[in-house]
């Protein structure tokens, strides 16, 4: 059973990618600075490219760290919902096969937060 | 004839009896499964409501005689304190700050424990049950009322407190005690006096009526520990009563054990994740510390909550899930909970500051394990920003749990240094959690938690602008028109305290309060 209830019933999912107006949710993490204290949520196109995400949107969120100018994307290693996963920044969300509510996070080696702490 | 003579005085427990028992009947135009709709579909078997004890035997009479003594001295004191000034004689105007999250996110759920209690009172098919629920209902609307009345005076005073039930239901951070109430409400009777009569009671509201009110009486609120303190005596009755139901469900049938236990493992954790918000009130919105948040929970949770545990183990209840994880997270959870306030105060309805060096060197002291490894460093670097101009203030919308509704903030058991993901899929869509607990409780009633209302992605569907936004318009401010709907006064009520309305307000106040210039 899905559901206690006194009934059967179906719920009405909230965050269908229908309510999004064209949008897709995307969620991005960076692993060892968590002076961000959550991943972030974005909502963007699907024909948007790996590469706007990664040069047009992500320094709004994260560019305050010191690290960030820091980063080497060629050695960036990203996971999607904790698996290894390799982006191709020419390519769209949808070709890199992202869909609504997929999680990625990214790991820069070497570089770990304020004085190492992972901040 | 010769009359037996009666006793001229009924005990106590006679007295209660021919007041709550067997003032019921058997109805006849509709029969009892129909009146009592929900008495069965949780699965919970009661084959005697008559074994049901109220602890208290609480009838009207003794009620109000009590309610009203406790009323009159509070409101006596509160007038003092309000024609007195007391405002002005709190430790500092960020300890205000505090009230305003117990306006704004604790007040409304008073109301709503009262409306719960008020509908389980109508459908437990025991009459004796059915009155403790009344008596809890009317304790939980009198809470509800003398919280505002309370704290009403701070309104004329300070920003933040004008439009407390708006906030509960737009401002994002509230959808996390609203949702926990909504969980609670929309479950069947049995359930609901589990979550809110035993984890609510037991697991936080204990923490928040004695220690975090003890905070607002060293910091010299006198409102607050009134108010608080009379709450608090029908604290201890209601969490007896959560007790009492809990007991009475597993005596009743053995095949209540694991459906009261699944409750049990879900409503501790959802008790504890709300805790959080009190957790960072005692450690940092607290000028004057009284003990630290870890302390506070190893006394009213680890001692107390272990020795009801210890009494529930003769029931086949064994203590809740995740206590290990509870247990390390103790060293982190207010911090974490404050550097997500600190770093969204932009977007909230109360001022938020970085700890001064002696506030630091009493949580390095309390948080040995922690503080100086994990957050002080962060916590540092913030403020030295902050000297020079750049004041950290995140404006990019976070990622939220799918159960408890709060951001993604929470770390990997036994690890402070990974933010802790878990998710699953459900119906083709993929669902994300703060933690196993939060995942454990989706993937038991997937159907229910996908109507969550994730604030994060309401506003990305276009839900949560002001009045008459018009978001295809050139200069359209879509954060401007956000805290607009939320009833946030931007610049007012949000941001840091250094520099706010309430910081000047308060200073200049009390400077005419205590000298002549």
């Amino acid at each position: 059973m899905s559901v206690i209830a006194i009934k059967p019933y179906v719920g009405e999912e909230k965050d269908r990618l229908e309510n999004f107006h064209g949008a897709q949710i995307l969620f991005v993490g960076w692993e060892d600075h968590l002076i961000f204290c959550a991943p972030f949520c974005f909502a963007l196109p699907p024909d948007t490219k790996f590469g706007d995400v990664v040069g047009g949107v992500l320094p709004g969120a994260f560019s305050y760290h010191p690290d960030w100018a820091k980063i080497d994307w060629a050695k960036a290693e990203w996971f999607k919902s904790g698996q290894p996963w390799k982006p191709v920044f020419e390519r769209t969300l949808a070709e890199n096969g992202l869909h609504h509510k997929d999680v990625l996070r990214f790991r820069t080696p070497g570089l770990t937060g304020i004085a190492g702490t992972c901040s | 004839m010769d009359m037996p003579a009666q006793k001229k005085k009924l005990g106590l427990r006679e007295r209660y009896a021919y007041m709550t028992r067997h003032l019921g009947w058997e109805t006849t135009y509709q029969p009892m499964d129909k009146v009592f709709p929900y008495a069965e579909y949780e699965g919970i078997k009661i084959h005697d409501w008559d074994k049901w004890e109220d602890p208290f035997r609480l009838t009207m009479d003794a009620y109000w005689k009590y309610q009203a003594e406790k009323e009159r001295k509070l409101y006596a004191i509160i007038d003092a304190y309000n024609q007195n000034n007391g405002h002005l004689n709190v430790t500092d105007a960020k300890y205000i700050n505090s009230i305003k999250l117990f306006l704004n996110g604790i007040s409304p759920l008073e109301y709503m424990a009262h409306r719960g209690f008020a509908h389980i009172g109508r459908q437990f098919p025991g009459e004796a049950a059915r009155v403790a629920c009344l008596m809890q209902s009317l304790d939980e609307i009198r809470h509800a009322q003398t919280q505002i009345h309370s704290l009403s005076n701070f309104n004329k005073h300070y920003n933040g407190f004008h439009d407390f039930t708006k906030m509960i239901q737009r401002v994002w951070y509230m959808s996390v005690p609203r949702s926990f109430f909504d969980d609670a409400v929309s479950a069947g009777p049995f359930e609901f006096i589990v979550s809110i009569g035993f984890s609510f009671e037991y697991v936080l509201t204990n923490l928040l009526f004695v220690p975090f009110v003890s905070g607002a009486a060293y910091n010299g609120d006198m409102g607050t520990m009134t108010f608080g303190f009379s709450a608090q005596s029908d604290e201890a009755r209601h969490m007896t009563l959560g007790l009492e139901a809990i007991k009475f469900m597993l005596e009743q049938d053995p095949a209540n054990v694991p459906i009261v236990q699944r409750w049990i493992d879900k409503w501790t954790w959802r008790g504890y994740r709300l805790l959080t918000l009190v957790g960072m009130m005692m450690d940092y919105m607290l000028p004057k510390r009284v003990m630290s948040w870890k302390e506070a929970w190893e006394i009213y949770f680890e001692e107390n909550g272990g020795a009801l545990f210890k009494d529930l183990a003769r029931y086949g209840i064994r203590p809740p899930k995740y206590l290990e994880q509870i247990e390390f997270d103790k060293d982190h959870i207010s911090h974490q909970a404050w550097a997500t306030f600190y770093q969204y105060s932009a977007l909230s309805n109360f001022h938020t500051w970085m700890p001064t060096d002696d506030e630091m060197d009493w949580l390095s002291s309390k948080y040995p394990n922690s503080f100086d490894k994990y957050y002080r460093p962060r916590f540092e670097f913030w403020r030295k920003e902050a000297e020079q101009g750049n004041r950290f203030f995140n404006k990019t919308i976070p990622m939220l749990c799918q159960t408890c509704q709060i951001p993604m903030v929470f770390t990997e058991p036994g690890d402070p240094t990974k933010t802790c993901y878990r998710e699953s899929d459900y119906k083709g869509s993929k669902y994300h959690f703060c933690s196993d607990g939060c995942k454990d409780i989706f993937d038991h009633e997937p159907e229910k938690y996908i109507q969550a209302w994730l604030p994060a992605h309401q506003i990305y569907q276009g839900n949560c602008f002001g009045e008459g936004a018009d978001p295809t318009s050139k200069d359209f401010n879509p954060m401007a028109s956000v805290l607009d709907y939320w009833g946030v006064q931007n610049g007012h009520d949000n941001g840091d305290f250094e520099g706010s309305d309430d910081q000047k307000n308060f200073n200049a106040w009390r400077g005419m309060a205590t000298n002549n210039s």
